[in-house]
């Protein structure tokens, strides 16, 4: 097991490696620079920021100069917000993406599951309908259209939470975000327990369990659940990654301090650093969720074995 | 040989896919969800593409006298406001309103001043929105006093103006115009991509399957959306560069797809025999592979093209997307939750007709898949 999770962290090594040079490059052929500002810079001005920041040395230098400083976990300079460094910019607004991502994820997670779970045992029922329903209503509706309505009607029409900001972090500046970012993801986890859940009820070993007279609550909590958790768990991996490093839209339309605002206000500014350390961190996190979600199979199903 | 071949292939394959067809359809017609959603999509369809040609506004056309106005089936202007208005246009032409009168359609207005009065001053008293066509129809005091007939030009703004004062029915329409043709110019792009680039790896297979398919693991592997993000903000937000992005991202689930069906299609008899009549392998992958992988293909298209219009709607919300005036539903949406609490309609007619779109398409998503692959549920 152990050497199945250090060579996954190898092999993800080309990965980023192709993620950096793809974004390096691509950003660096694009027209224009940080330091195209509408009023222009003096030109000796210009000349010492563009040596201070290795801009007027070759692009492959440039290049090399980056990875090796990535190699050794420095992020660089950024660009625009002159008196920080990338990792101080993003370790700054990190923590405020990963407490909104952790609790979106809670209840996108065990919200979806106990809802699919809940309507695949009254499969055809009008519970199950009208779970279903808000359930595809989750899915079609994205969050840039739910994260303002709810705000309209919670923040302006009912007065009863704030309309952003994040405040103290308390329960009530949160709970708006947190829903916006976790209803659609909470719909899809639902959907697929749901499907994978009514497969499972039908299998030999739940029918063998409700011959023994176990009561359906142990059935399907110790029984089913196992099983059916396997596909809405491969899911869970790309979901995980995206709604901790912040989503941009809910950190927009809340006025949150996150990462996800960085990665878009960084690539208007030609912020190069920024842009870079946002992109690396995102692939960091969905390499590391990705092999996280291959343990939890291994954990879920005792018939995969990763040597 | 030719000639053989194709009278015994043509009729054959022409009844399997007649029936294939048939059946399908029948299977989608009586799914209730879907039809409905048909007719709702063509609906919004024939709305948002016919009706800026019907409809009076255009999309970038402004009015001044009405910014923000709410929605409201009665015609603007309102019949108090008139008074005011016609005595700003006369103070500005410097003149001095004695008397005014609207009934509807036309009104009436007596204007003095202490010089005799030039005709050419009622081109002030047509410049507001709300009036047309001026005329002098009497004059007294040697010029002193004039008479004015004119008409009220009454205007419907049904989804009420946004804060530019430009009626938001035809930026609804253009939005869904820009929106659609996005999702599905966009959805064309990585069906090309995806539908070539598997059918080449699954039929080819061995070593060039091998590294094909690990390219799009890495691909799949990458922050697909921040590289979209990129590619718009670097090399600037053309329409073109938009669909294209997108649809450069999406064709990863095509190309798997449509690799599966390859290889279970390559070992069948057909292929044998094309290979044994001399196809290339370009051929056959053209003539017998791709032409197969059609029912699964057109299922994962309907998912793509919804898909495909929320993250151009995305972008347009980021303020990425096509630019003013040109508006998509993303961007309408993005103009609307600025302004909330005092224009609440500049959200919820895009938002609406947005969030039905995608559940009309969602709903013939699930039809389609359940006429043309039964086994899938």
């Amino acid at each position: 097991m152990l050497r199945y999770v250090l060579r996954r962290l190898l092999s993800a090594v080309p990965t980023i490696f192709i993620v950096v040079t793809l974004s390096f490059f691509l950003m660096r052929v694009a027209p224009g620079g940080p330091f195209n500002l509408e009023r222009p810079l003096e030109p000796q001005v210009l000349e010492n920021l563009k040596r201070a920041f290795l801009l007027d040395q070759p692009l492959v230098v440039q290049y090399g100069h980056y990875l090796w400083n990535l190699a050794h976990g420095d992020l660089g300079p950024s660009f625009i917000y002159r008196d920080f460094t990338v990792s101080e910019l993003i370790g700054k607004s990190l923590p405020y993406s990963m407490t909104l991502g952790a609790w979106a994820l809670l209840v996108a997670v065990f919200g979806g599951i106990a809802i699919g779970s809940y309507a695949a045992l009254r499969q055809n029922s009008f519970v199950d309908y009208a779970v279903m329903s808000v359930a595809s209503f989750g899915i079609t509706v994205p969050n840039f259209v739910l994260a303002p309505i709810l705000s309209f009607v919670f923040a302006v029409v009912l007065h009863w939470l704030p309309a952003g900001g994040w405040g103290d972090g308390g329960p009530a500046n949160l709970v708006l975000p947190v829903i916006s970012l976790a209803l659609p993801q909470l719909a899809v986890f639902a959907r697929i327990t749901r499907g994978s859940m009514i497969e499972t009820l039908r299998a030999d070993h739940i029918r063998t369990a409700r011959a023994y007279g176990l009561p359906t609550r142990v059935v399907v909590v110790v029984h089913a659940m196992r099983a059916a958790l396997v596909p809405a768990v491969s899911y869970l991996g790309p979901v995980a990654a995206a709604v901790l490093t912040g989503s941009v839209v809910v950190e927009t339309v809340y006025s949150l301090p996150g990462v996800g605002r960085y990665f878009v206000l960084g690539a208007l500014n030609r912020d190069y650093t920024l842009v870079m350390g946002t992109v690396v961190l995102i692939s960091v996190f969905i390499v590391v969720f990705n092999l996280l979600v291959d343990i939890l199979y291994a954990v879920l199903d005792p018939r995969v074995r990763y040597e | 040989m030719s000639e053989m071949t194709q009278s015994l292939a043509e009729p054959v394959a022409a009844m399997r896919g007649t029936s294939l067809w048939a059946m399908a359809r029948h299977r989608f017609v009586r799914n209730k969800a879907s039809m409905a959603s048909l007719v709702i999509l063509v609906l919004v369809a024939v709305f948002s593409f016919g009706g800026t040609w019907v409809y009076p506004h255009r999309y970038d056309q402004i009015f001044p006298s009405y910014v923000a106005v709410p929605p409201s089936l009665d015609p603007y202007p309102r019949e108090d406001t008139l008074l005011q208005v016609m005595q700003t246009a006369v103070e500005r032409a410097r003149l001095r309103l004695d008397a005014f009168d609207a009934d509807g359609t036309t009104y009436t207005a007596r204007i003095s001043s202490d010089k005799p009065i030039d005709a050419r001053a009622t081109r002030y008293l047509d410049r507001p929105d709300e009036f047309d066509s001026a005329e002098i129809t009497g004059t007294a005091d040697d010029g002193r006093t004039i008479e004015v007939k004119g008409r009220v030009n009454a205007q419907y703004f049904p989804f009420g103006t946004d804060r530019n004062g430009r009626d938001l029915v035809p930026r609804i329409m253009v939005g869904g115009q820009v929106s659609i043709t996005v999702g599905l110019l966009a959805t064309f792009v990585s069906l090309v991509i995806g539908v070539t680039y598997g059918a080449v790896s699954g039929y080819v297979g061995g070593r060039v399957d091998n590294v094909m398919m690990r390219f799009v693991e890495i691909l799949y592997s990458l922050p697909f959306m921040f590289f979209v993000i990129m590619l718009v903000v670097f090399f600037g937000r053309h329409f073109v560069l938009i669909f294209a992005a997108i649809g450069a991202i999406e064709w990863l689930d095509m190309a798997r797809i449509v690799r599966g069906q390859t290889l279970s299609l390559k070992r069948r008899e057909f292929v044998e025999a094309a290979l044994a009549m001399g196809l290339t392998n370009w051929q056959i992958i053209r003539r017998h592979v791709i032409p197969n992988t059609i029912g699964p293909v057109v299922v994962f298209v309907t998912v793509l093209v919804p898909k495909v219009i929320l993250l151009e709607s995305f972008l347009s919300f980021l303020g990425l997307g096509v630019q003013e005036p040109m508006t998509s539903w993303g961007s309408l949406i993005a103009e609307g939750t600025t302004g909330m609490q005092a224009v609440p309609w500049l959200l919820i007619y895009p938002a609406v007709f947005f969030v039905t779109t995608l559940f009309a398409l969602n709903f013939i998503g699930d039809g389609l898949r359940d006429a043309l692959d039964p086994k899938d549920r």
